[in-house]
């Protein structure tokens, strides 16, 4: 696209804030054309792929916790997941619910983080969390009982908020006794009203119009909104099994990023918050879906501002799906949530919904039950691509609509941030 | 803010990452209840991971992660230069962390393994003190914030931190844990640092040393009591080497010599 602006242009984001990890945004325009414009990711490779090896399958979710601070409890249920897979290991269903009800806490502790403490600074107008403490104390004290609460039901399910210890290969070390069970329920309860006044306010905050059409991918959902394992889909109508899921990532490299990343149908494609909902939506509880609606947030959306919004309908299903699980798990007998583990050689998968999207590890064991080969494709790593995609669309637009350098740069923030990108995860 | 009636400055923090998860930042983000008595007790100067406002006029450097490139060693010493007081966050920075279970491996295979032949630039895992000194070391992976904030007050009040060198197992039985030893889990808590409230034994998973090891612990018999409880010497040094906490210590088995044997 042809720019009208005259003055050459000229933006170096470098290590850009309020996202995790380490990445550059580069933006040049001269004489109306659009002479660079790159989302570099610099980010220090870890070599997780490389550490597991040689190591017994048992320590797969311990070690794959350390890839991510935030999503440490999805690292360790994909990584849980697909050791269980490997050794042909069918876990008890108590486990199976606890797990679910972490991997909720993790998701809305993740959310709320990114809406209010990462997002919101820039619907402000502000760089930051901090002088929103003096300006908007409500806004502040809502994020504090939500989060709160979340870190609460981490800890509750998990053990702790980041690297979580009670998820095992087999099931998990403990599960809450009932009495910690009521009590969260109660507390659960609590933070509904807050929930709802956090939506009443960010729907007051303006999101840019932006849209380009985007293939999305996630999990398959078939009788619920999926988080733990399963099919996969692609909104370009591409369905492949959990095992196949190589398939669907196609990893490959270029020389400006650390990390890897992906490519299905298209040049580009998003997994996350508005990925699942684009997907999945149907299978949202019914609170959820009217928030949607209320939120004029319409499947298919191809405006990547609105993952913000979609991790905000996705609070309110888990809020009110965890409120279902809690009251059954009161009802049910909780005494059985760990199986023996015999090592033997395979190969499983593990796929799950982290916040930002989905994310898969693979593990292929010996008769020893010890890791020969280990793989894992991040969330982010499958977004770095799209973001590059959506900037390159994005910023002759913001520059023809005669915007200014600092504008820009914000807008082309903006658009990271939305993703949520978890970038050292991306380059474990 | 006041102390005693009289008026304490504001120290001028900034918080920084390199090799690692960021989970220790977060931590600091991460409670609530107490986060704006923490923003209103610091001045917070550089924070990436919550704030696009980065200056550079900081007193005070907390650092998370391992060191493993060539611009992180130039990025920690100009942190170190403009510090007064600068403090290793976590057991990445304390210790080196799970990023040494690479160092088993030589470099070129480990980047060729996971990167094949597309070119990558990486080196050997350090600690930050093996970069430039270090005047705090902040255990555990994560961090806990409480601690944490032990910590900040200390610095505060210019009070030196002492953190705890008992092991483990002493907040273990003041939290009236059963032994995990006892019910079958393999756990160093014997010889590993406190000052963790013991989170892990607590979730029914045995210690394995994120907060490195004990003053005066008695390693050989920890391993004779694991040995005796029916450990491998596999299991015992894949437990011991996961954070690197006891690397060099003679009677710890390696996971190299555990395999040969």
């Amino acid at each position: 696209m042809k720019v009208k602006v005259e003055e050459p242009i000229h933006i170096e984001v470098e290590h850009i804030a309020r996202v995790e990890g380490h990445g550059n945004i580069h933006i040049g325009i001269e004489d109306g054309q659009l002479t660079e414009c790159t989302w570099e990711v610099v980010e220090t490779p870890r070599f997780f792929e490389a550490m597991f090896r040689g190591l017994s399958i048992e320590m797969a979710p311990l070690l794959a916790a350390r890839i991510c601070g935030i999503c440490s409890i999805s690292h360790a249920l994909a990584s849980a997941r697909a050791a269980e897979r490997a050794l042909q290991l069918e876990i008890p269903p108590v486990a199976q619910q606890v797990r679910l009800l972490a991997k909720h806490a993790e998701t809305l502790q993740s959310h709320v983080l990114h809406l209010f403490f990462l997002v919101a600074p820039d619907l402000l107008d502000v760089d930051s969390v901090i002088p929103v403490l003096g300006t908007h104390p409500d806004v502040i004290q809502m994020a504090t009982k939500l989060k709160g609460f979340a870190n609460q039901a981490s800890d509750l399910f998990a053990g702790r908020t980041s690297h979580p210890m009670v998820i095992q290969v087999g099931g998990m070390t403990k599960v809450p006794r009932k009495s910690q069970l009521s009590h969260l329920y109660k507390d659960l309860n609590k933070i509904i009203p807050t929930l709802w006044s956090a939506k009443d306010l960010l729907k007051t905050l303006p999101l840019p119009n932006f849209e380009r059409e985007t293939e999305f991918v996630s999990l398959h959902g078939e009788s619920h909104y999926p988080f733990i394992g399963g099919d996969l889909i692609s909104s370009d109508g591409i369905h492949e099994s959990e095992d196949d899921y190589r398939d669907m990532t196609n990893e490959y490299m270029v020389e400006t990023s650390t990390s890897k990343l992906c490519r299905l149908s298209r040049d580009s494609f998003a997994v996350g918050a508005l990925a699942r909902f684009n997907n999945n939506a149907q299978w949202l509880h019914p609170v959820a879906q009217a928030v949607a609606q209320e939120l004029e947030l319409t499947q298919p959306s191809h405006n990547p501002y609105h993952h913000n919004l979609a991790q905000l309908v996705e609070c309110f299903h888990i809020v009110y799906e965890s409120e279902e699980m809690i009251a059954t798990l009161l009802d049910s007998d909780l005494t059985d949530y760990r199986i023996p583990v015999q090592p033997r050689a395979g190969f499983g998968v593990g796929a799950i919904e982290a916040p930002r999207g989905i994310l898969y590890h693979s593990f292929e064991t010996n008769d020893n039950g010890i890791i020969v080969r280990s793989d894992c494709v991040i969330p982010t790593g499958q977004n770095h691509a799209n973001i590059q995609h959506d900037l390159l669309a994005l910023v002759p637009t913001l520059a023809a609509a005669g915007l200014d350098e600092t504008t820009i740069s914000k807008r082309a923030q903006m658009l990271v941030r939305a993703y949520d990108p978890c970038i050292s995860c991306s380059v474990h | 803010m006041k102390y005693l009636g009289i008026p304490i400055e504001k120290p001028k923090v900034g918080f920084f990452g390199l090799t690692g998860c960021e989970g220790c930042q977060l931590q600091i983000a991460n409670k609530e209840e107490t986060l704006g008595d923490l923003l209103g007790a610091i001045d917070v100067r550089n924070f990436r991971l919550i704030s696009s406002d980065k200056q550079d006029d900081y007193d005070i450097a907390f650092v998370e992660g391992s060191v493993t490139r060539e611009d992180e060693v130039v990025r920690l010493k100009r942190i170190r230069a403009q510090a007064k007081i600068l403090v290793a966050m976590g057991a990445c920075a304390c210790l080196g962390g799970v990023h040494n279970l690479r160092s088993r491996f030589p470099l070129e295979e480990t980047v060729q393994a996971v990167y094949g032949e597309h070119p990558i630039t990486s080196g050997p895992v350090r600690k930050v003190s093996d970069v430039v000194a270090v005047d705090v070391e902040l255990p555990g992976c994560p961090i806990s914030k409480p601690e944490f904030e032990w910590l900040v007050r200390r610095l505060i009040l210019g009070i030196e931190p002492k953190f705890p060198q008992y092991p483990v197992c002493m907040e273990c039985k003041q939290r009236l844990n059963s032994c995990v030893l006892d019910m079958g889990t393999l756990c160093m808590g014997p010889v590993t640092r406190g000052g963790c409230n013991a989170v892990c034994p607590r979730n029914r998973f045995g210690c394995w040393g994120c907060r490195g090891p004990a003053e005066e612990a008695n390693f050989t018999s920890l391993v004779k009591i694991l040995r005796d409880h029916g450990f491998s010497e596999r299991e015992i040094a894949e437990r011991a080497s996961f954070f690197s906490a006891f690397n060099g210590i003679e009677a710890i088995p390696t996971l190299e010599k555990a395999d040969s044997a």
